[in-house]
């Protein structure tokens, strides 16, 4: 226990200090893999930042139900019973056309428009709130409603809502795709340098082959030094992340101000942070793994 | 402790190196493998250490059957030996105290014990006080002493020598000598190659003669009996 312990904290020590000598390749190569990684960081916080916008204007989807301009007294208390009846509906508000063409005659911005016109061009609506608020059930219950007798238009304020949850579903995807090519590219970036490490180091593996040591130790610091550059890489692109949005915020601040509201843009929850770190370094483990494997069957076959 | 028999090596691709060898090797005893160059004597050594295996026959180490050695088994097998090359084969990127570490760290012995048996393996070989020397910056002689010193620094059982004194002109090839002669002393099985014995060694030694890859059974051998089967 005490010399397997003895071992890894051995090779530890000499990656760390090869890679101290090497201080500033290192930090090199650390960049790189943090703008790689960064990459698809950035995509998943627009995607993340935008599912959570939606979340916060989805809070209270309605539908617009605008009646036929002579929709009857008749015709209005069955679509009142109907509503009531229907088990998808949460609420719903009546708008007396009447009413509304006060309330537009006193308004002092529209007052002008209003009076311009000789009769009452507004129909009789219903604000309806459902229940459910996907856009599947507001589809449906949309065109339900448009079916009903006396109902001229039935109008759901969620379909830029629909549009935006196919977009962020196209967005995810998009994450997926870039973050499993970009891994790829990491694997290639610290396998090819881990071989060109392994071939200046190659007179030290084969005298330390030569005189008893094992596959497992030669592999050893390779791999440390290939899980420490994906630490690296890691923290670097989550500094690159953490620098842009702040960046972005100063921006984002200024036009949700105009929307008054208070939005801004958000790192993704630490467990995202954590998870982008550890995959870094289980891909440098793992780049570095197949690039020792490669090269010491190669010098074996020397 | 070392029995081979009826033992060959092809390389792919060109003549046999060794053909149908024979002997076997006591526990502490001095042996010295000479012939010509090419005659086969680092392919016996290699075959020795199990940095080959053998094409055809047993080669035993210690009653273990190399050739029927999983890979995985090889390296503990070869920490039994202190090997020490006619290019010494050392690392010119770290200082002598480091090279010599070297079969410490792979044995997973570090710290105060590995600086102890360090420092005790340079000084056998006078190089203490180039502990923080680059291997570089040493003569000939004291770069194959350095290399001695990492040799024996695990304390092997068996040393192997492969022309140690190759390049080295008459008085340091004694001093190597020398010290090898002084590690037979203390129980080590010592093997080297070498053109011709060496004048002044120790008897008793047992000596194998290689010629064209084939043992020579006429090879004299001062006091030793060489337990050599007929082929």
């Amino acid at each position: 226990m005490k010399q397997w312990l003895n071992q890894h904290t051995q090779a530890l020590h000499q990656v760390l200090g090869r890679m101290r000598l090497n201080l500033i390749a290192t930090l090199m190569m650390c960049c790189v893999m943090g703008v790689t990684l960064c990459l698809p960081g950035i995509l998943y916080v627009i995607v993340d930042n935008l599912n959570r916008l939606a979340g916060v204007v989805q809070n209270e989807p309605q539908l617009s139900l605008f009646l036929k301009l002579d929709a009857s007294a008749e015709t209005i208390a069955t679509l009142d019973k109907q509503l009531q009846n229907h088990p998808d509906i949460k609420s719903y508000r009546f708008e007396n056309k009447d009413k509304a063409w006060q309330q537009l005659q006193l308004n002092a911005g529209t007052a002008g428009v209003a009076n311009s016109l000789e009769k009452n061009p507004l129909p009789d609506a219903y604000f309806v709130y459902p229940k459910a608020i996907d856009p599947d059930t507001i589809d449906r219950l949309q065109k339900e409603m448009q079916q009903w007798p006396g109902v001229e238009l039935a109008q759901a304020d969620a379909n830029w809502i629909k549009r935006l949850d196919a977009v962020l579903k196209l967005g995810k995807k998009a994450i997926l795709v870039l973050g499993v090519l970009l891994g790829f590219a990491l694997i290639a970036i610290i396998g090819n340098t881990i071989r060109l490490q392994i071939l200046t180091q190659r007179e030290e593996i084969e005298v330390s082959t030569l005189i008893g040591a094992t596959d497992r130790f030669i592999r050893r610091p390779f791999l440390y030094a290939g899980a420490l550059y994906g630490l690296g890489g890691g923290i670097a692109a989550w500094l690159i992340l953490a620098g842009v949005i702040q960046l972005f915020n100063f921006s984002v601040a200024d036009i949700a101000e105009l929307y008054a509201s208070n939005f801004s843009l958000m790192l993704p929850q630490p467990i995202a942070n954590i998870a982008m770190v550890l995959s870094a370094v289980c891909l440098g483990w793992l780049g570095s793994y197949i690039a020792v494997g490669r090269s010491l069957a190669r010098l074996k076959l020397n | 402790m070392i029995k081979f028999d009826q033992v060959s090596k092809r390389y792919p691709g060109s003549h046999e190196a060794l053909r149908q060898i024979s002997f076997e090797i006591e526990q502490g005893s001095l042996v010295f493998v000479t012939g010509h160059s090419g005659a086969g004597k680092s392919t016996l050594l290699k075959l020795i250490a199990a940095i080959e295996r053998p094409t055809s026959g047993t080669v035993l180490i210690g009653n273990q059957n190399v050739s029927k050695l999983r890979p995985a088994a090889v390296p503990y097998l070869r920490r039994k030996f202190g090997l020490i090359f006619q290019d010494h084969k050392l690392l010119y990127d770290r200082n002598c105290f480091e090279n010599v570490a070297l079969p410490l760290y792979i044995n997973g012995v570090s710290g105060n014990e590995a600086g102890k048996r360090i420092r005790a393996a340079l000084d056998k070989v006078g190089l203490l006080d180039k502990e923080k020397a680059m291997p570089i910056t040493l003569s000939g002689g004291e770069q194959q002493r350095l290399a001695i010193a990492r040799a024996v620094v695990s304390r092997p059982s068996i040393l192997i020598a492969d022309e140690p004194t190759g390049n080295l002109d008459e008085n340091y090839a004694a001093e190597i000598m020398s010290f090898l002669y002084a590690f037979q002393q203390v129980g080590v099985t010592v093997i080297i190659a070498t053109h011709e014995p060496p004048a002044g060694a120790p008897a008793p030694h047992q000596i194998l003669q290689l010629d064209h890859g084939v043992l020579n059974n006429a090879a004299l051998n001062k006091g030793v009996n060489t337990h050599e089967a007929v082929a």
